[in-house]
């Protein structure tokens, strides 16, 4: 074992894609070439569509999506009312550096290279990150197909690229996994959307690599409203990580992303997402993917940042023996509220889900477990296990766990248990005992906590999410 | 007034201001600040609207069944010898049995109960002869789970009910039984039972709630107050059997104080649609709650349990466990929340809901939900929907127990977790009784 001070001493510097507040902690004036100002009504939505320079059907489907936000209402009867301080006048929809995706390191505007270097991702690794997709602000500043996944017949763009590039299979699948009006923020995503991925991987191909993408916010009172659209077909696997960090700015910022995933026959999509947004971000996601006969969806999702996240990625199981997975890790500190949760609706015979959620309350940190899973009638042999465990740091921590359970018929079975506790003071005191501190003790408890499903992601992720953690953790106790 | 007047007829149905005033016409010889709060009580249902479609509390309901007109708010008096009065099978126990809001009979507590203080009377005495008592407990607290118009519905055509005190040091040996009947077409009932325990005193009491017709619907709105103080136990059982064209809500409030433990069970059966409310706080150190519910739903029935349990206190508990079996086409909804509120630590809290779904075309829906305020303390749920297990069912048959029997047998495991929390031997199988009935009519 090592000494103790060993640990206290461990770099808290990032190698890989820094995700880590401190460091995201930090603007630059950047020069916008095209800005949609301030608040959002038609023109707004016409300016953004003729900046990309959109077809006209596209631009119908924004006006309508906008109409529908609009008479929308807030959905604070279940949600919290923190939906009400958003000023919807305030924010910006579009801005852009007016440049087109960048395909060569070279090509990126050096005041860029510079964001990504306070990012921390070192010289090696930038060259090496296949497929990068590097969002800054409404656009993707950098884009990187790797020569191998484009030999495969990979489409990986982004979204106004391949709604440009590749409309004939764009068009057949966006906005059937989530309708303009499924709720008022993916109506809002609709009607304003810029940047986001778009992913096709051809029958049969199975991506060796993960396939990534860092997003970023540099404005204040800017909103970034992302449309990611991933299509793998009959049996094609694809893993597709996305991460992101915000500077931190005194007024609230809005992330309103739509996520939609098409996976066709016997076809395995893995999304991971490490969110990290800085305190003051309203982060209002809408994921679902639709999971055909033998598919497999499986959403890893961890929330460490944001004021508000409201994020319940959900698997439509269409086909039969589809299977649908959550695994969520939630972070919640201080002013932050992580309503975090899954879906699961089954549609098709002996289709199953899991869903397990992991959250840690730290402080006046308020996290919820919110989820749906749905049975509908005639169905047999589906089943649903989910699971939810609390983890309260603080006296005056908070936890909330509000599921939905609906079966139909004799021929299916679901469970699903929740817990709540603090740490072990036990397991503290023998920690303590062998010479580490309270604080260390606490963030190695809580590395435990959720080590079951750290193990789940990537390498690189799973060692960022444990910095992360130790981070948080920092000044929770004593 | 001429503002009040104008409410419109959809939101009072069958209990409009003249059913109102002829109701406050027959107990007009109540205290005045019943009367008030009648009065009062009637303003907030005249003005509630209904439930609606984004009303969190009404999640999963059918609120097109929900329905206040057609029904007679005064329905008139009928006899005991008109109802098929099935006794509370314990001997010498004593009785209330009320029929459409009247008391038709009663047996006394025998001499010997009575002769230690124990109240056991009707609640339109109680609020004579124990008005201060019956201030402080009926009805204290606040509807909570989303029923606010018909909990005021149920206070302003209150009539009657029981009303049961023990005072402080006293154990009721036997155990107490409340009969409330509905009797005529269209007949609208308001039962209640308060029950108020005094420091370390034990009591029991059931509460049954039957139709006189099978066949005839009825409207059925009632409450009871479980009141435990320090250090006493309270158990309280009730037997929902109404007509299967009753629409039915029922009130639960349950305070337990300092090492006080409650037992409450629910047993569902009848109506056509019945919902359920059921709130405990547990509001001092040691309190302790203890939740049951057993539904069996046939046909089209729809069973709608909404519970509630806070923690105020530190070191409190409380188990709930909702066993529902599901057949035909009956639908079932549990939506349970525990609230731990800041400083109650060392909480420990249960909340369980099982559903054994015995049919290809029921459907249940669960909501377990928790809101955690504290960090220590163990707070667990669990909800599961299956159908019976089928190694279980396939052992049985192995043993050469016929098919339907071993099932038979299962299912009444299944319930049986729920009934043998009843203690009291001769209640226990009185209520098995009714069950096995039921399920076997089927």
């Amino acid at each position: 074992m090592k000494p103790p001070s060993e640990i206290e001493s461990a770099p808290t510097e990032n190698p890989v894609a820094g995700i880590d507040q401190t460091k995201g902690d930090f603007k630059y004036d950047v020069s916008y070439a095209f800005d949609a100002g301030k608040g959002l009504n038609e023109d707004t939505v016409r300016y953004i569509s003729s900046v990309k320079k959109e077809e006209p059907w596209l631009l119908d489907f924004r006006l309508k999506a906008l109409k529908t936000f609009l008479d929308k209402p807030m959905p604070t009867h279940w949600a919290t009312k923190d939906l009400e301080n958003i000023d919807f006048d305030k924010i910006r929809y579009y801005l852009s550096q007016g440049q087109k995706p960048k395909r060569t390191w070279d090509e990126v505007p050096d005041d860029i290279k510079k964001t990504f270097e306070r990012l921390g991702i070192p010289e090696q690794e930038r060259k090496f990150l296949a497929g990068v997709e590097a969002q800054f602000d409404s656009e993707a500043a950098y884009s990187n197909i790797k020569d191998i996944v484009a030999k495969q017949g990979v489409i990986f763009c982004n979204s106004t690229e391949g709604l440009r590039e590749h409309p004939e299979i764009f068009r057949k699948f966006f906005g059937k996994v989530i309708p303009t009006a499924d709720n008022k923020f993916s109506a809002l995503n609709s009607a304003v959307f810029s940047g986001g991925s778009f992913i096709y991987v051809p029958k049969g191909v199975k991506v060796a690599q993960p396939l990534q993408a860092y997003f970023r916010i540099n404005a204040e009172n800017f909103g970034q409203f992302e449309r990611t659209l991933i299509i793998a077909d009959e049996g094609a696997e694809v893993v597709y990580m996305e991460g992101c960090t915000a500077p931190k700015f005194s007024t609230s910022t809005l992330h309103s992303a739509v996520v939609e995933l098409v996976a066709l026959k016997g076809a395995k999509i893995q999304y991971i997402t490490v969110q990290n947004w800085a305190n003051n971000v309203f982060n209002l996601v809408t994921k679902r993917g639709v999971a055909h006969e033998d598919a497999e969806i499986k959403w890893i999702d961890c929330n460490i940042g944001s004021r508000l996240t409201m994020k319940y990625p959900g698997v439509v199981l269409k086909g039969e023996r589809a299977r649908g997975e959550v695994l969520s890790i939630a972070l919640a500190n201080d002013g932050q509220h992580q309503d975090t949760g899954a879906k699961m609706i089954h549609a098709a015979n002996n289709t199953t889900s899991n869903i397990i959620a992991k959250s840690i309350s730290v402080g006046q940190g308020r996290s919820t477990y919110r989820g749906v899973v749905h049975i509908p009638k005639h169905l047999k042999g589906c089943k649903n296990n989910t699971e939810c465990d609390a983890l309260l740091i603080n006296t005056n921590s908070r936890t909330d766990t509000y599921p939905a359970i609906s079966v139909r018929g004799d021929k299916n079975a679901t469970q699903h248990e929740a817990s709540v506790s603090k740490v072990s003071e036990d397991m503290i005191f023998y920690m303590q005992s062998r010479g580490l501190t309270e604080a260390q003790a606490m963030s190695l408890a809580v590395n435990g906590f959720i080590n079951d499903l750290a193990r789940e992601f990537p390498m690189e992720y799973s060692v960022e999410l444990k910095r992360l953690i130790d981070l948080e953790m920092e000044g929770s106790v004593g | 007034m001429a503002t009040a007047v104008t409410t419109p007829a959809t939101l009072t149905g069958s209990f409009t201001r003249e059913a109102f005033a002829a109701h406050l016409e027959r107990v007009k010889h109540l205290p005045a600040w019943w009367l008030d709060r009648k009065r009062a009580a009637y303003e907030r249902f005249a003005a509630a609207p209904m439930p609606k479609r984004t009303n969190e509390g009404w999640r999963f309901s059918n609120l097109s069944t929900l329905t206040l007109d057609g029904f007679n708010a005064a329905p008139a008096a009928c006899r005991f010898d008109q109802l098929a009065h099935r006794e509370l099978g314990v001997t010498g126990a004593g009785h209330l049995v009320f029929a459409n809001n009247r008391l038709v009979a009663s047996q006394a507590l025998d001499a010997s109960t009575a002769g230690q203080g124990i109240i056991f009377d009707t609640l339109q005495n109680a609020l004579l002869r124990h008005a201060d008592l019956v201030q402080t407990h009926l009805l204290a607290q606040p509807s909570r789970l989303g029923s606010d118009k018909f909990a005021a519905l149920h206070e302003a055509f209150l009539e009657d009910g029981a009303f049961i005190y023990v005072p402080k040091g006293v154990t009721a040996e036997l155990p107490v039984g409340v009969f409330h009947y509905a009797c005529g077409a269209g007949a609208a009932v308001f039962p209640h039972t308060l029950v108020i325990a005094g420091e370390n005193a034990r009591v029991t009491v059931a509460d049954f709630f039957r139709s006189e017709k099978a066949a005839e619907a009825h409207f059925a709105c009632g409450g009871n107050d479980l009141y435990a103080g320090h250090g006493s136990q309270v158990t309280y059982i009730a037997m929902q059997d109404w007509s299967r064209a009753t629409l039915s809500f029922q009130f639960n409030a349950t305070v337990a104080r300092r090492d006080a433990r409650v037992l409450s069970l629910n047993l569902h059966a009848g109506a056509r649609q019945a919902r359920h409310e059921s709130f405990s706080q547990l509001s001092a150190p040691g309190a302790h709650s203890e939740m049951l519910a057993l539904t069996v739903a046939h046909g089209t029935q729809e069973f709608d349990q909404r519970t509630l349990q806070i923690h105020q206190a530190p070191h409190t508990s409380s188990n709930l466990l909702y066993k529902n079996a599901l057949l035909d086409q009956a639908k079932t909804i549990f939506s349970g929340l525990i609230v731990v509120d800041p400083d109650a630590q060392k909480t420990d809290a249960y909340q369980s809901n099982r559903n054994l779904m015995l049919s290809d075309e029921a459907e249940a829906s669960s909501l377990p939900g928790l809101e955690i305020q504290a960090n220590d303390v163990r707070c667990t749920h669990g909800a599961t929907s299956a159908r019976i297990d089928r190694e279980q069912e396939f052992y049985l048959e192995s043993r050469g127990i016929r098919a339907a029997q071993a099932q038979e047998l299962l299912v009444f495991g299944f319930f049986e977790e729920v009934l043998g929390k009843i203690e009291h031997r001769e209640l226990h199988d009185t209520l098995t009784d009714i069950i096995r009935t039921k399920f076997r009519e089927n």
